[in-house]
């Protein structure tokens, strides 16, 4: 167990893969709900948090607090190294080039927001096209349909096979001289694919177009470099991989940041104000207005730590065996079907069961202790694809284990005979 | 079945009325028909009523949803067929009582019969929307609402 916070510069290296090991720096991972051990399989919604984070904030709070940027006290000093250092460590887990290319923001939706209202603005006008993917996220789809409803301009959606799978023939069909922005999912929140991103990316850069990549369910389980992948954004919030919650990273390329408009007025975006003209700041503070999320922030730090401290080919290849159990265990119980079968997958397993609707499902698995979610997933225009009114999903982490699927199989054993 | 908690949301009567809705059916002639949906968990159903005078002479119901709100719409229609409007919406007030856990202290067993089935939905917050569907749509078929209902 890491009972120490880490320090910065002194990643502990955790190998092999020993989740037991890892377990324990989730104090969350040893209660009870309901009377039996928590088997926790909704981390698509939000991941569970290890003590160092846990202890960071605390810390924050008890030691550390205060507003940051401007004081010249012991401790506004200290507190903006610590935010600052945290955009280096987060401008690192991506491979970012530069830190200035790293903006806090609340979370994924503010990023995709913060984008659309600057980026698309500006850029996008009457009669010019977004292109989004048919399994995105609601917060995928509706900042652009509010952007086209505004500008008149079109949301083109690009479809996807019964696997799951986008269909890039029609894709590039799609791409066409009065094509803006392409918005797109890394990972699926609602089936588990994972796009084939580079190929997305480059026939889009092809014509000219930049992309924007929703990261939310592709950060907690693969190693993103955005420079390889060569996005123009790729937006990700920390509590979806092990961080507090009302934190999130949009990076952006300079070149496109250094041309857009500020998203939000305030204090810390600016270099001088009159009542004649504002000044705005430089990147990445021209796109961060007011009090940042500070404490959240610092905690996060203590996150991206951690997650660099573990070895994630071996934690990469053991989600990956993980998920192929689940979905060979799952696939076997009579009436039950597997929602999203893509060849690529990560971290989540979506599922029906014949004749039972899925919050009946939820109830009964959540009296035997076991966390999974049930219901559309904020992505309805996926529902509406595969003709279900909901499905059961069950979202892995690193620190799932063998034991806990075959709890969720016995569990739904128990649903269908209840309902037998 | 697996716990007692369990038990008292998944009642027998629940598990048949699911398994074997009662008036589960469209009604072409209905005097007033009205959707039901609840966007959180998709259930979605249509309550159809016929209606002579102040009684409600048929009730019927089609649509998909939960256990909890499939039984709830079925049991909703066997105890509203032939009812007054007076005594459906006294129905629905004593329905809306029992799953958000506040019962009637005066209440009477025989008066709420297979109603009395629901009781535990008052444990499990999620799962009371789900239960009360059908009978916030047959509350607002009875104001002639026109509009389709949701839960949100």
């Amino acid at each position: 167990m890491l009972a120490q916070p880490l320090m910065k510069g002194s990643p502990v290296q955790v190998s092999p893969f020993d989740v037991e090991r890892l377990r324990r720096d989730f104090p969350i991972l040893r209660t009870s709900v309901r009377g039996k051990p928590l088997i926790y399989l909704d981390n698509a919604a939000t991941t569970q948090k290890p003590q160092v984070m846990i202890d960071a904030l605390r810390r924050y709070y008890e030691a550390q607090n205060a507003n940051i940027h401007r004081g010249v006290h012991y401790l506004s000093e200290l507190g903006t190294k610590l935010y600052e250092d945290v955009r280096q460590k987060a401008k690192d887990f991506v491979r970012a080039d530069d830190w200035r290319e790293v903006i806090f923001v609340k979370g994924t939706t503010e990023a995709i927001n913060l984008v659309a209202s600057t980026y698309g603005r500006s850029r996008v006008n009457e009669g010019d096209e977004i292109v989004i993917s048919g399994m995105e996220h609601h917060s995928n789809i509706v900042p652009w349909q509010m952007l086209c409803g505004e500008k008149n301009a079109k949301l083109r959606v690009i479809p996807l096979n019964d696997a799951g799978e986008l269909l890039l023939d029609e894709y590039e069909r799609l791409l066409t001289p009065t094509t803006r922005l392409v918005a797109v999912a890394h990972v699926s929140n609602a089936l588990g694919t994972v796009n084939p991103l580079r190929q997305i990316i480059a026939m889009a850069h092809a014509k000219g177009i930049p992309v924007l990549v929703d990261g939310a369910q592709a950060v907690p389980h693969m190693k993103v470099d955005v420079r390889e992948l060569d996005c123009d954004f790729y937006a990700f919030s920390a509590h979806k991989m092990y961080g507090p919650t009302g934190i999130g990273i949009l990076y952006g390329k300079s070149s496109f940041l250094q041309d857009m408009p500020p998203y939000q007025g305030g204090g810390d975006m600016i270099k001088s104000v009159t009542f004649e003209k504002t000044l705005f700041n430089d990147l990445p503070y021209k796109f961060e207005a007011g009090t940042p999320n500070i404490a959240d922030t610092i905690a996060f730090g203590a996150t991206l730590d951690y997650l660099q401290s573990l070895d994630w080919t071996t934690l990469t290849q053991y989600e990956h065996d993980l998920l192929t159990y689940a979905t060979e265990q799952l696939t076997e119980i009579r009436g039950l079907k597997v929602i999203g079968t893509a060849r690529e997958k990560a971290g989540v397993l979506s599922f029906t069961l014949e004749n039972i609707h899925p919050h009946d499902i939820g109830t009964i698995l959540d009296q035997e202790g076991i966390a999974v979610r049930t219901g559309h997933h904020c992505a309805q225009p996926v529902m509406i694809r595969y003709d279900v009114p909901a499905t059961v999903r069950a979202s892995f982490a690193f620190y799932n284990t063998r034991e806990e699927v075959d709890a969720l199989v016995r569990g739904i054993h128990k649903v269908v005979e209840v309902f037998a | 079945m697996p716990a007692d908690e369990l038990r008292s949301l998944y009642q027998e009567i629940i598990l048949e009325h699911n398994k074997n809705p009662r008036n589960f059916r469209v009604m072409a002639d209905a005097d007033v028909t009205l959707e039901g949906y609840n966007p959180l968990c998709g259930d979605h159903y249509t309550v159809y009523l016929k209606i002579e005078g102040e009684v409600v002479k048929d009730v019927s119901f089609k649509g998909s949803g939960c256990a909890i709100s499939k039984a709830s719409a079925s049991v909703m229609s066997t105890m509203v067929k032939g009812k007054t409007r007076q005594e459906a919406e006294r129905l629905f007030d004593r329905f809306h009582a029992l799953v958000t856990g506040k019962p009637d202290q005066s209440v009477n067993l025989d008066e709420i019969g297979s109603m009395a089935a629901f009781a535990g939905v008052s444990e499990f917050p999620a799962r009371v929307k789900c239960a009360s569907l059908a009978w916030h749509t047959l509350h607002a078929a009875l104001e002639n609402k026109q509009e389709a209902i949701t839960t949100e």
